[in-house]
């Protein structure tokens, strides 16, 4: 028996396995007379155990494509475009961050940001539900300007969003699902102006479809579905724009409305 | 630096990468992130040396970046069944409880707790290795091990209101 003290490191170690053998012993024979301890390290057992069932799963995924190209050196200029340095992304990155943010804080925040030019054509970091459902939050709850150009002015409406996101860009017909167009605004996206037009039925329940032309580079996907409190977002990528409705509506209402616009837009 | 050698690491990257943030989509964009920024210094990595804890340490400088700043870290993603196939893998139906409970008691362990827990559980790393990756003292690395421990105990012991996870508005 040996007079060495105890000490919270050496129970530690011990769940972990990393005592030599003599002082695991040690261990044990205090464990065995002191059962509150011993209670403590079989529970941080258990947990260790817990934590490993929970998430080695994860190792069996499928990896996702844009991580396993990444296992190699990532072509700059796959897409044609300039990309001469990784620390423009991240800057420019960082700049789309803050935007987030400050879209995230209101709209006078939002006010005091220019929408920065799309020099990079890259994906960034905000997945395009938790973008489209901010953006969502945003801007449905306001009664007097929810939109920056309203439905009355359509034509102008197509012509201002297809300039500036540079492709043509009709807002989808809704108005057979009941629910009619109320206007349409751009706003910063990861790496330039992405579009939201926005939607209301009878009742004022309102859907915003975000359109965004940064996911050119990403192949087709089926829908998907988000939720981010009360709002719901399904969206699809269709290999020219990355596409998500969202509203505080069910998920099936969601998916009906979803499947007319990707087949609207399908027809172009 | 070789494809497959850093192609091995990316399913372990993406576990601690969700075990730290706890949905998908974010996570994936981390381990996504921590690759390009380890392409764009892969020449400051030296051949030989243990390109795992290489990786984990570029993912952890890059998350504590992120944690400066505020994100809508409870957006949850996941696939409609009835529209697509793929199947999420994770929370088979029997266990979905317990894992929620477990996860949403990892959401009140301080971050710098929770990383150790996770260091030391998924990766199996050493406290000497989760030192120098951290790049804190050993003693630190116990003293956090200890309370993130303790913390969850009691949590899943009940002996702490479990909040539930909040969505950020």
């Amino acid at each position: 028996m040996s007079l060495n003290p105890v000490s919270e490191t050496d129970l530690h170690a011990y769940v972990d396995s990393a005592l030599p053998e003599a002082r695991r012993t040690e261990i044990e024979d205090y464990l065995n007379q002191h059962p509150d301890e011993a209670a403590r390290v079989r529970a941080y057992v258990a947990q260790k155990k817990a934590l490993q069932a929970v998430f080695n799963p994860v190792l069996d995924e499928p990896l996702p494509e844009n991580l396993r190209s990444l296992a190699s050196p990532p072509k700059m200029t796959a897409t044609g475009r300039s990309g001469n340095a990784f620390l423009s992304h991240y800057s420019l990155r960082r700049i789309a961050a803050g935007v987030v943010i400050a879209l995230a804080s209101g709209y006078a925040g939002w006010l005091a940001h220019t929408p920065h030019q799309p020099t990079e054509s890259r994906i960034a970091m905000r997945p395009l539900p938790q973008q489209a459902a901010v953006a969502h939050v945003v801007f449905s709850p306001d009664a007097r300007r929810p939109v920056e150009v309203l439905a009355e002015q359509e034509g102008q409406l197509v012509a201002w969003v297809s300039k500036r996101l540079g492709i043509p860009m009709h807002p989808p017909k809704l108005a057979p699902l009941g629910y009619e167009l109320v206007g349409g605004r751009l706003l910063p996206g990861n790496s330039g102006p992405v579009a939201q037009f926005m939607y209301q039925d009878n009742t004022g329940r309102r859907l915003t479809l975000y359109v965004s032309p940064e996911y050119t580079t990403t192949k087709e996907t089926a829908f998907r579905f988000a939720q981010e409190g009360s709002v719901n977002v399904l969206y699809w990528v269709d290999g020219q724009c990355g596409y998500a409705l969202s509203g505080s509506i069910e998920k099936d209402e969601l998916a009906r409305v979803s499947t007319a616009v990707y087949k609207q837009f399908e027809h172009k | 630096m070789e494809s497959s050698a850093i192609l091995a690491e990316i399913p372990r990257l993406r576990r601690y990468a969700r075990a730290m943030l706890g949905n998908r989509a974010a996570a994936d964009d981390l381990v996504q992130d921590t690759l390009e920024r380890a392409w764009t210094r892969f020449d400051k990595w030296r051949a030989g040396s243990n390109l795992r804890a290489w990786l984990f340490s570029i993912m952890h400088n890059l998350r504590v970046d992120q944690l400066r700043r505020p994100t809508l870290s409870t957006l949850s993603t996941y696939s409609i069944n009835e529209i697509e196939n793929e199947i999420p893998t994770r929370a088979i139906q029997a266990d979905a409880l317990e894992v929620r409970d477990l996860e949403s008691a990892l959401a009140q362990i301080p971050d710098e707790q929770r990383e150790i827990l996770m260091l030391v559980a998924l990766e199996e790393m050493s406290y000497a290795e989760i030192s120098t990756l951290l790049n804190i003292p050993v003693g630190t690395v116990m003293s956090r091990l200890s309370r993130g421990r303790e913390k969850l105990r009691m949590i899943m012991e009940g002996n702490v209101p479990a909040t539930k996870l909040r969505v950020v508005r």
